[in-house]
């Protein structure tokens, strides 16, 4: 449990921290340091330099007027505890409070949890069915990332490694939208076994003008159930669809299993869980 | 009684608060990593990446070299060190030793195995070393499971040890009466149970600090220790060789241990030579993943039962046959944990007519596996809990009444089990149960589990049951001894009890506490025996200089045998005070009445002498009576006539979800019987961390060996240790039923709450799935093995 040595640097502008990832490919960020600091206390990390975004004005604060926008330096705890945020992204909120334990909802960062990519992270998925985006920073300017581009695999995101995430979007959901996140918990790490987002909206018809899924913990990176996705799609949203849809929701997903949870187990809790998010974010229109 | 003697307030029974808790919560407890010396080095271990291999080169040039390296160790030069001992082997039969040398010679038989050991400046520089040291491995091929181990063909671990067996130990009567019994059976059950290896997590890890100090040629080794005193022996006269009043053993303050910290261990002798070779106080204290992969594990038996009955559930004959995997070496009681405390306690709470046991200890690549908070009971606990609902499925008599119909009489103690462990003091089992059943609403819990299956509900609900008895205070030292039991040493505890001049009182006792609350439990009966007010009382321990001997804490041994001696030297000191008082009063001793701390002559009660004026009088000393010793002290050296045998019944309700196989505990009641309580909040806190363990036993916890010997669970990510929000409120109550073993009546209440609770758990779950046709399932009850069973069972 003893990190190799490592330079500290705390820039005061994004500007300055995508210089230092630059100019020293070795470096990364620390944010809240709750996905990197273990992983260099097992030295499966060794950066040469820390580079702290906490030193920078700005990344931290929620917008829930309209688009809803969140600085990437934002906690958990913040989520959790933000009142406007419960009342138009109740999944956020809910699933903020899910995430590991007080101390980790104190220091983990909705930025850090996007850019680390982690296989059984819950705001992956939660980022994925919300069709979220991030704005990035680097050394060559800015761009946006949309939802369904920025995980390329486990732990492998679409940054550019002199690209800092400082803020990510939603689109304020539409009226007649229902969204709820379930998961799994594994007993000892408290991440998802098996986590499901699901975001549906029906319109003035009663069917289903849209319906995003999300999986997250099976497959290696959080990744959306399309066939579910169609399946609902000018469905009205009922015990026989949502039955439909969650014996279809590990359908083409590539899963991993372990010593806890196997393929053919997490494979069946994809679709128990889709079952589930779907009854409750159904009920919650 | 007359006006002048007030009525005492008796402590003893009192929820008092733990008076350790202050300095343990405000951040002030000194923990052995908060231990700085002055010249301060740290040790860091280079620990075997592979389950099984020969050593063919170290090199340690590089290391050496790096920054603040002082000194890179090998086995090579330890090779004049004797390995660790083995202080309990099986009794009566041939025990195939092989211990664990400080760092490997040769040979790594387990992942984490020590190689080398790197002293520098710092723990960081220590650890960076680490990677500057080369080894080359020949691979041999790994065994990590007890049951592959002992075929043929198996890779052999020791060379003194043919097929890895350890010893072949037996007890009851001979195989072939309860062959002949089971044949004759009415109802016959057989089932293997596996009795999953659990890591025990103590909140702190291990560590030591050693200091040699070469002007005087003393040694001082602070270690997390549950037993200074037997360290300090084993270090001097087993290992090292050196003369033991020429060396300290110091517990700091000890967070946990639930006997993972009973055991001598290879860095304790470790930092005392290198303290000797450097000329610098060293520092050894291991992370998580070393405390996972090295210190010792729990439990890992595998099982078969055969269990005859009559068709009304009167149990006629038990045979158990056990694997009991004991890793890659044996640590320091591994052998009699796996005897004594298992096979000589499978029959329980009941009346079994013919009994055999049979236990093979075998070496595997693991960890190696020593006593672990219940240490054997837990075991038999689970087996004969186990076979119990097996027959009453056979039966068809209802679990509670199975037990009900077998149990042992009150009239019946003290009771001889037939298979070798000492008497059961006393017992009467079943208000307990009739407690716990009334308690849980057992009647209309199985009207509402009838109703559920009936609908089809997809929340399946169980009841579990069960009842156990267990062996607490562990001596009498003739019966665990050498010529007895195997122990090598008897299992006395003593304690001084000194009263100062100014009346305080200072206890110095063997026994000590690694969170406990031993210094408050302790004090309350001093202040209640000798009658000085609490606070004037200081408990000291721990410390081999300036306390007595002790055997160390575990066994849930501290009050019952450490207790005593205490209680009887305050009793001597009482004595001499009443001597003295005579003296001062001008009368017959044996005219002194003496109650909470006040000494007066039969009929007299306005002429007082206090305990003060007394301790003053016996210091002072110019006025004692002829022949009498100033002070006012006694020691007590204490050895039991028996154990104790507390008892109880658990009972829980689960629900287990038919979508995912999740298991969620609804109810938990648990009743209890340890004797009389000194302090009921204390042990309360027992059971409820007791249960807790046996809880995470049932559903989480479990250690998990990939095929090549690679610890899967080697971190807290993987291992499921329970979390508060992970664990039933529990309902607790008591009966009580005293023992004569010691005057207190008190018989031990530090294991009971973890042997009874796996169990209970265990009978809910598989009740539970029942109606689907399961019988059995080996724990823990992780959801998928849960799902699969329902799977299985095809409803
Ligand atoms: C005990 C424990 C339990 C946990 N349980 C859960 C759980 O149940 N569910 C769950 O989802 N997570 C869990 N986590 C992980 C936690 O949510 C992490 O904090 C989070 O995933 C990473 O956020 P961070 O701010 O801590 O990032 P850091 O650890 O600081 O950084 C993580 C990675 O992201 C990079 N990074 C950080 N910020 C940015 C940025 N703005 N732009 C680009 N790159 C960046 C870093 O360089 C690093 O590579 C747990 C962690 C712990 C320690």
């Amino acid at each position: 449990m003893f990190p190799n040595q490592f330079e500290y640097q705390r820039p005061d502008s994004v500007q300055a921290a995508a210089g230092l990832l630059a100019a020293d490919p070795d470096a990364k960020l620390l944010a809240g340091g709750h996905s990197l600091i273990p992983a260099m206390k097992l030295r499966l990390a060794s950066p040469s330099s820390l580079v702290d975004l906490g030193g920078i004005e700005g990344l931290v604060g929620i917008d829930a007027a309209g688009t809803i926008a969140i600085g990437a330096m934002t906690t958990y705890a913040m989520l959790r505890d933000s009142r406007e945020l419960s009342r138009v992204l109740p999944m956020v909120t809910d699933a903020a409070d899910n995430v590991g334990d007080p101390a980790v909802q104190a220091r983990g960062t909705l930025g850090g949890a996007l850019a680390h990519s982690d296989p059984a992270a819950d705001f992956t998925a939660i980022f994925l069915a919300l069709n979220g985006s991030v704005d990035v920073t680097g050394t060559n300017g800015t761009r946006t990332i949309g939802a369904d581009d920025l995980f390329v695999d486990l732990f492998t995101t679409a940054l550019q490694p002199d690209e800092i995430i400082t803020s990510v979007s939603f689109p304020a959901p539409d009226s007649g939208t229902g969204m709820a996140y379930e998961k799994f918990r594994h007993p000892a790490s408290g991440y998802a076994v098996v986590g499901v987002a699901a975001v549906v909206t029906t319109g003035s018809d009663g069917n289903v003008a849209s319906a995003r899924i999300a999986i997250t913990g099976a497959p290696s990176k959080a990744t959306r159930a399309s066939e579910s996705e169609q399946l609902l799609q000018g469905k009205k949203l009922n015990d026989e669809s949502i039955a439909a849809a969650a014996a279809a929701a590990a359908n083409g997903l590539d899963i991993n299993g372990d010593h806890f949870a196997s393929e053919e187990y997490r494979r069946h809790l994809v679709g128990v869980l889709t079952g589930r998010a779907l009854t409750r974010a159904a009920a919650g229109m | 009684m007359a006006a002048t003697i007030e009525a005492p307030e008796l402590l003893v029974g009192q929820p008092i608060r733990r008076r350790e808790d202050p300095k343990l919560m405000t951040g002030s407890g000194n923990f052995l990593d908060d231990i700085r010396l002055p010249g301060m080095s740290y040790a860091a271990i280079l620990r075997s990446p592979v389950a099984h291999a020969r050593i063919t080169s170290i090199d340690t040039t590089k290391a050496r070299n790096m920054p603040g390296v002082i000194g890179v160790f090998t086995g090579e030069d330890l090779a004049d060190v004797n390995p660790l001992p083995c202080a309990w082997q099986a009794a009566g039969v041939e025990n195939n030793v092989a211990t664990p040398r400080l760092l490997a010679l040769g040979e790594v038989r387990q992942v984490g195995d020590p190689i080398a050991v790197v002293v520098a400046e710092s723990v960081y520089q220590a650890n960076d070393a680490l990677e500057g040291i080369e080894v080359d491995f020949e691979e041999l091929q790994a065994v990590v499971d007890s049951r592959e181990a002992v075929k043929p063909g198996a890779p052999q671990l020791h060379e003194n040890a043919p097929n890895n067996i350890v010893m072949h130990w037996t007890c009851g009567a001979d195989a072939e009466t309860v062959d002949k019994a089971l044949a004759g059976a009415e109802v016959r059950v057989s089932q293997s149970v596996a009795n999953q290896r659990l890591i025990p997590t103590a909140m702190e890890p291990r560590g030591s600090v050693g200091l040699y100090e070469p002007a005087t040629q003393e040694y001082t080794l602070w270690a997390t220790s549950q037993a200074p005193h037997v360290h300090k022996l084993v270090v001097a006269a087993f290992v090292l060789g050196i003369p033991e009043q020429k060396i300290r053993v110091i517990a700091p303050d000890v967070g946990g241990g639930f006997g993972s910290k009973i055991f001598v261990y290879f860095d304790m002798p470790l930092v005392l030579w290198l303290s000797k070779a450097l000329g610098r106080p060293v520092k050894f204290f291991e992370d998580r993943t070393e405390n996972y992969l090295h210190t010792t594990h729990g439990r890992d038996h595998h099982t078969d039962i055969e269990i005859g009955a009559t068709k009304d559930g009167k149990i006629t004959a038990l045979k158990v046959s056990t694997l009991a995997n004991l890793g890659a070496y044996l640590s320091t009681v591994a052998p009699g944990v796996a005897t004594t405390l298992y096979g000589r306690m499978v029959a329980g709470c009941y009346k079994i007519p013919n009994i055999h046991v049979d236990v093979k200890g075998v070496y595997t690549n693991t960890a190696m596996v020593d006593a672990y908070r219940g240490a054997g009971r837990p075991e038999a606990t689970f087996v004969i809990e186990r076979a119990c609902d097996l027959v009453a499925d056979a039966t068809g008599v209802d679990p509670a009444e199975v037990r009900r119909r077998n149990f042992i009489q009150p009239a019946d103690f003290p009771y001889d089990t037939g298979i070798g462990m000492l008497p059961y003091d006393s017992g009467n089992y079943v208000p307990a149960l009739d407690l716990a059943l009334q308690h849980a609403g057992y009647a209309s819990l199985l009207e509402q589990q009838a109703a559920r299956r009936a609908n089809g509900g997809r929340k399946l609900l169980g009841i579990g049951v069960s009842s156990y008895v267990e062996v607490c205070g562990i001596a009498p030292s003739k019966w665990i001894g050498l010529s007895g039991e195997g122990w090598g040493a008897g299992l006395w505890e003593s304690a001084d009890v000194r009263v100062y001049l100014t009346g305080k009182v200072s206890v110095t006792s063997g026994s000590l506490p690694h969170g406990q609350g031993h210094e408050t439990t302790f004090a309350q009966i001093v202040a209640d025996r000798l009658g000085v007010p609490y606070d004037d009382i200081e408990i000291e321990h721990s410390d081999t200089k300036g306390t007595p001997f002790g055997f160390g804490s575990y066994g849930s041994r501290s009050l019952t045998v450490g207790g005593t001696a205490i209680y009887k030297s305050v009793d001597k000191v009482v004595e001499k005070a009443k001597l003295l008082a005579a003296h001062m009063l001008e009368a017959a001793p044996e005219d002194i009445v003496y109650e909470n701390g006040k000494a007066w002559v039969k009929g007299s009660p306005d002429a007082v002498k206090t305990i003060q004026d007394i301790a003053l009088q016996a210091h002072v000393a110019y006025d004692l009576p002829s022949g009498m010793e100033p002070g006012l002290e006694a020691v007590t050296y204490y050895d039991p006539p028996n154990c104790t045998f507390p008892f109880g019944t658990h009972v829980c309700v689960v629900e287990v979800d038919r979508d995912t196989g999740n298991v969620e505990i609804i109810k938990y009641v648990g009743v209890d019987d340890v004797g009389n309580v000194i302090n009921p909040m204390i042990v309360d806190g027992q059971f409820h961390g007791g249960i807790a363990q046996g809880i995470a036993q049932a559903l989480y916890e479990g250690a998990v060996y990939a095929d090549n010997g690679e610890l899967i669970t080697a971190t807290m990510n993987d291992y499921a240790i329970p979390k508060a929000s992970m664990l039933p409120t529990y309902e607790l109550d008591r009966t009580v039923t005293t023992t004569d073993v010691n005057p207190m009546g008190a018989k031990g209440a530090g294991e009971a709450g973890t042997i009874g609770s796996t169990p209970a758990v265990a009978n809910a779950v598989v009740d539970a799935l029942s109606h689907l046709g399961v019988k059995h399932l080996d724990m823990p009850y992780t959801p998928e093995r849960v799902w699969r069973a329902m799977q299985n069972g095809n409803a």
